[in-house]
């Protein structure tokens, strides 16, 4: 790593738990996201020493690297690589996934933003290690900004020789090229990404048989990667996988943004070594404390789809630890163990003046909104959900409804195709689970049983629907 | 369980897939797994999709997106079912064996989609217990959640997957006291069918259809999440000549057939399996009819002749049968005027007129639209006439690349077989003589002669002039003896289709009034002009065929059976069924 020392903006500079890595150039003072700033900085350099490596090198570096995937599923990146089938014999592609969507994650616009060469460059290593001659970087539609700037990095890149044909002097070729989503979560989640690419609506593929790896773009071998994960590829070449490993804790390697939104005196993006701060130490050093003569109440700790932690909860964990919230690390597996995820590394943290129906409600609407609608269960029932709950914050609730609520996300849970919409049944499983008696001392008792629709209230008041 | 070691045989899958009667002597051998499915270990052919075992071992999964005959997006999650697989073993650890020394399975938390995935060796299916008991009533409430349950007029209800597997896993009561999502109903999608978009479950098999099927992918889906609307693209309509298939594959009433719907409830309707007579192809089908009313014609599997489908052109093409202008009685004509006969009558008046003619003097338009037993006693009727001139009508044009065939008559190749003529070799021939007066007997079969050369002036100065027909025509006008025929669905018989498959058609209905079967009124035919003596049914005169013509020796009109036996080789392909074998080879379809 460059060692000269990186000064930041005014009120902008890190936190000093921080481990600035892939946010090392934001927010930096006399930057600038132009390829000239980038390589004055020692750009590009591990790109050129990647493309005289060993391919299998390389893989083994971010398999030792111990790097998990930052984009919500943590799968490890160095496995993933591996899993393209070694007899294949089709070209292969790179996708970076730039769909940030998950409600509560905002790291990737700023890498995008304001070092786009970084992603470029990761992305160049990446490529060439997993043997792709095309790449893609798919950018939400809400990134209008973002994609002219990456587009621009590219347009840099290649007029250096960067990208292209022979890049470097090497025999590697490989374009990149920027697609933009047209405003889908669902974009998000990889074989909908997939298809969308391929021109199509982003229905998610069924796993088996279409595991991108194997068949992935146009039905050959796709490796999906998070914008931040692309970029931390080039860290670990920098510093060597085992020495990367070092960051972080084990099994919990590197460094991660963390996102932090909601009900703190300074919520932003921190990065941080996984595991090395808690959740206490993120609400109260990082984002200093909470809001004045609050208390906590609730903590979604990795995007709108993680399960929510409450406040006076403990966790009892295998290894005899005992947790309260304040304790847990914010790694992924700690955090799995408490019934969570890190997910995307969007932390949402919620006050007592927070109605958790209000909460759910607002969760609800968004996966109602976003559903793809391809397999029935999210289809029918996240907006089912988002019904009863726009009941129970309007008084128009029995408390049988709550319990309802709860049994209709347990009727999506692991039956759909993919990932997110299951995802829409986590936060009311969780939040009803947690909150119930909250949530139901919103309801009226005697409505139970009773049809109470917009249709069927005209109709009792003998108007038309 | 009792007897939990079964051997399931690979060479006998269950119906409707099986024809026995028509599986290659000896089958590839194909890798069996054990697999147990509910408690009972079975042998199967490795590869095979879970939703198809089931099937085959008669634990049959519900399901509403799935189609053998197309992909599977796995999209309505009906099928869901429990599964599992024994633990790898650790190394130097056997693996444990359950008490009939299988290896133990173990069981996965969450359900996975049968109809998409493919068994392997020591796989546990459950399709009964809890968690599958579980996932098909929570699917079955989300479909109907937005379902406008509108049964009572719906033209779907009696056939609806939604009501059949709502009896199996549905509640009785509704648990969603909100407001449903309002869509596009009665929507015009193309010139044969009707789009509700309320009932539709987005299954997606119209879309695949059109698109894998037809190569005609004008449908799709518009919005998002539960607004997702079936839709065809702007400035595009689902009219190809294969549409209403579509129709037969959606699970639920979102597509209608405009000519079927509001006609009959489908409970009322009874079914008899019969060959569509429309072209060459001879396509199998299902004749639904109440009373003697045929109501609709669908297509019938069978994946040597059409796989599951039919083109419109052939399903529609049944109204005739119930048409007014149906002849009903025997006519003679005299003094230029018709009378209605008795049979007797009118068999006497054509038998003496032919038999007052010689050989040289009489012509025979047969029809390839006729079955093969009719055709042989066409060849008895030419015999006992001595007609020096046979022929039949030829049809040609219209075939596509899916189904539909160019020869538009279905039993040209019965023709070649029993007539031993080529058709319409004779017919100008024909038409010179009639013209010149050298002909002065036509014995016309099904044919309406003025639209095939023939003009009326000479037919109108014949002396004999006998015609068999359906409909009221000119031609009949024309006749000196008009018998009312069968239509195809009024008739059991068979027929040889392009790709030299002898086929069967059932009688679905009765003929109208006084008509009658072809092959009677032939065998009184030639009965009344020669001492030939009067068969009894048409299996004798299918025993009769049999015994002389070489295509179906050692067969009868009941052992063809209802899909079908190869007569003849032809080096024809289907091209719909020649793609099939190549996504089926591809894993992309079960087929």
């Amino acid at each position: 790593m460059a060692s000269n020392p990186v000064e930041y903006l005014p009120g902008k500079q890190p936190h000093p738990r921080e481990h600035r890595m892939i946010f090392r150039n934001v927010d930096r003072a006399g930057w600038d996201a132009s390829i000239d700033t980038y390589l004055n900085d020692g750009g590009y350099e591990m790109a050129k020493k990647a493309l005289k490596m060993e391919r299998q090198d390389i893989i083994n570096e971010v398999k030792a690297s111990g790097l998990r995937g930052r984009g919500g599923a943590g799968f490890p990146t160095g496995v993933k690589w591996g899993f393209i089938p070694p007899t294949n014999t089709k070209p292969v592609y790179l996708i970076c996934n730039a769909d940030e969507s998950e409600p509560g994650t905002f790291k990737d616009r700023y890498i995008l933003h304001q070092d786009p060469h970084q992603l470029i460059e990761g992305m160049i290593i990446s490529a060439f290690a997993v043997k792709a001659n095309l790449a893609y970087i798919y950018i939400r539609e809400e990134f209008p900004h973002a994609a002219t700037i990456v587009e621009k990095a590219i347009a840099e890149a290649k007029n250096k020789g960067f990208l292209g044909k022979a890049i470097f002097g090497s025999d590697f070729d490989l374009e990149i090229y920027v697609h933009r989503g047209a405003g889908a979560y669902i974009c998000g989640e990889e074989t909908g990404l997939i298809e969308s690419l391929e021109g199509k609506r982003p229905y998610p593929r069924i796993k088996p048989p279409y595991f991108p790896a194997a068949l992935g773009l146009y039905m050959s071998p796709t490796i999906v990667n998070n914008v931040e994960s692309l970029c931390h590829v080039k860290h670990i070449l920098q510093m060597g996988g085992a020495e990367y490993a070092k960051l972080g804790t084990p099994n919990n390697t590197g460094t991660r943004i963390l996102c932090v939104s909601g009900d703190v005196q300074k919520p932003g993006y921190y990065e941080v070594q996984v595991g090395k701060v808690t959740m206490g130490e993120v609400i109260n050093d990082l984002c200093g404390g909470l809001k004045p003569g609050r208390t906590l109440k609730a903590i979604i700790p990795g995007g709108s789809s993680a399960k929510v932690l409450k406040a006076d909860e403990t966790y009892k964990l295998k290894d005899g630890r005992e947790l309260t919230i304040w304790d847990i690390p914010m790694d992924f597996d700690t955090m799995a163990a408490c019934g969570s995820m890190a997910g995307s590394g969007g932390v949402m943290i919620m006050d007592d003046s927070r109605s958790m129906a209000w909460v759910i409600n607002n969760l609800n609407k968004f996966y109602q909104h976003e559903s793809c609608g391809q397999c029935t269960p999210c289809r029918e029932g996240s907006p089912w959900m988002a019904k009863i709950s726009d009941r129970i914050i309007a008084g128009n609730a029995s408390p049988d409804d709550v319990d309802m609520l709860e049994q209709v996300a347990n009727q999506i849970e692991g039956k759909t195709i993919c990932a997110f919409g299951e995802a829409a049944s986590w936060p009311t499983q969780s939040f009803v689970r947690k909150f119930r008696d909250e949530i139901k001392s919103m309801t009226k008792a005697d409505l139970a049983g009773r049809i109470v629709n917009e249709e069927t209230k005209l109709a009792v008041a003998g108007l038309e629907a | 369980m009792a007897g939990i070691l079964k051997q399931n045989s690979p060479s006998s899958p269950p119906p409707p897939m099986s024809d026995a009667a028509s599986a290659p002597a000896a089958k590839p051998p194909v890798d069996l797994v054990n697999v147990q499915i509910n408690g009972t270990w079975h042998k199967l052919p490795k590869g095979m999709r879970m939703i198809e075992a089931c099937r085959q071992v008669g634990a049959s999964v519900p399901h509403y997106c799935y189609h053998p005959k197309l992909s599977s997006p796995g999209n309505c999650r009906m099928c869901l079912v429990e599964m599992g697989m024994p633990p790898r073993p650790q190394p130097g650890q056997e693996p444990e064996k359950d008490e009939h020394g299988m290896p133990k399975i173990g069981w996965m938390p969450r359900p996975v989609i049968a109809c998409a995935n493919t068994i392997g060796e020591g796989m546990g299916i459950k399709t009964e217990g809890k968690l599958t008991e579980e996932c098909r009533r929570g699917v079955m409430e989300f479909l109907l959640a937005n379902h406008p349950l509108d049964c009572p007029i719906c033209d779907q209800a009696g056939e609806c997957r939604l009501q059949e597997f709502s009896v199996e896993h549905g509640q009785a009561e509704s648990r969603y006291r909100e407001d449903k999502v309002k869509k596009p109903k009665n929507v015009d999608i193309g010139p044969r069918i009707r789009l509700d978009d309320e009932r539709c479950i987005m299954c997606s098999r119209c879309i695949r259809f059109t698109a894998e099927i037809a190569d005609d992918p004008v449908l799709g889906f518009t919005e998002r999440g539960t607004h997702t609307t079936l839709a065809v693209h702007p400035g595009k309509r689902l009219e190809n000549n294969y549409s209403l298939n579509t129709v037969d594959i959606c699970p639920v009433g979102a597509l209608t057939s405009n000519d079927f719907r509001f006609q009959m409830r489908v409970w009322f309707l009874s079914e008899t399996n019969s060959v569509c007579t429309k072209c060459a192809r001879g396509c199998n089908t299902e004749i639904s009819a109440r009373g003697d009313t045929v109501y609709r014609q669908s297509p019938r599997e069978n994946n040597d002749v059409n796989s599951t489908w039919m083109c419109d052109q052939g399903r529609l093409d049944f109204h005739f049968v119930n048409s007014e202008y149906r002849l009903t009685d025997p006519m003679v004509k005299s003094d230029g005027k018709h009378a209605v006969t008795t049979w007797k009558e009118a068999i006497q008046s054509a038998a003496s007129g032919l038999k007052g003619l010689g050989g040289d003097e009489i012509a025979i338009i047969a029809s390839a639209r006729m079955t093969n037993e009719e055709l042989w006693l066409v060849k008895q009727l030419q015999q006992a006439t001595g007609a020096k001139f046979i022929d039949v009508v030829p049809r040609s044009g219209g075939g596509d690349n899916y189904l539909r065939h160019d020869d538009r008559n279905p039993n040209s190749a019965g023709v070649r077989q029993i007539l031993g003529i080529e058709p319409g070799a004779a017919l100008d021939s024909i038409q010179r003589a009639v013209r010149s007066g050298l002909i002065k007997g036509v014995v016309a079969l099904g044919e309406n002669l003025l639209k095939c050369g023939f003009d009326k002036d000479s037919l109108g100065k014949l002396s004999v002039f006998v015609s068999t027909h359906i409909l009221a025509n000119a031609t009949a006008d024309l006749s000196t003896v008009v018998l009312p025929a069968a239509s195809y669905a009024e008739k059991r018989g068979s027929m040889i289709n392009a790709t030299g498959r002898l086929q069967r058609l059932n009688k679905a209905v009765k003929s109208p009034g006084n008509a009658r079967d072809d092959w009677e009124i032939l065998n009184d035919l030639v009965s009344a002009i020669s001492d030939q003596k009067s068969l009894g049914s048409v299996d004798e005169v299918f025993k009769q065929l049999a015994g002389s013509v070489t295509c179906f020796q050692g067969l009868t009109l009941a052992s063809i059976g209802d899909l079908g036996r190869q007569v003849l080789e032809t080096n024809e392909t289907v091209p719909v069924l020649e793609r099939e074998k190549e996504r089926k080879a591809k894993g992309i379809i079960v087929g």
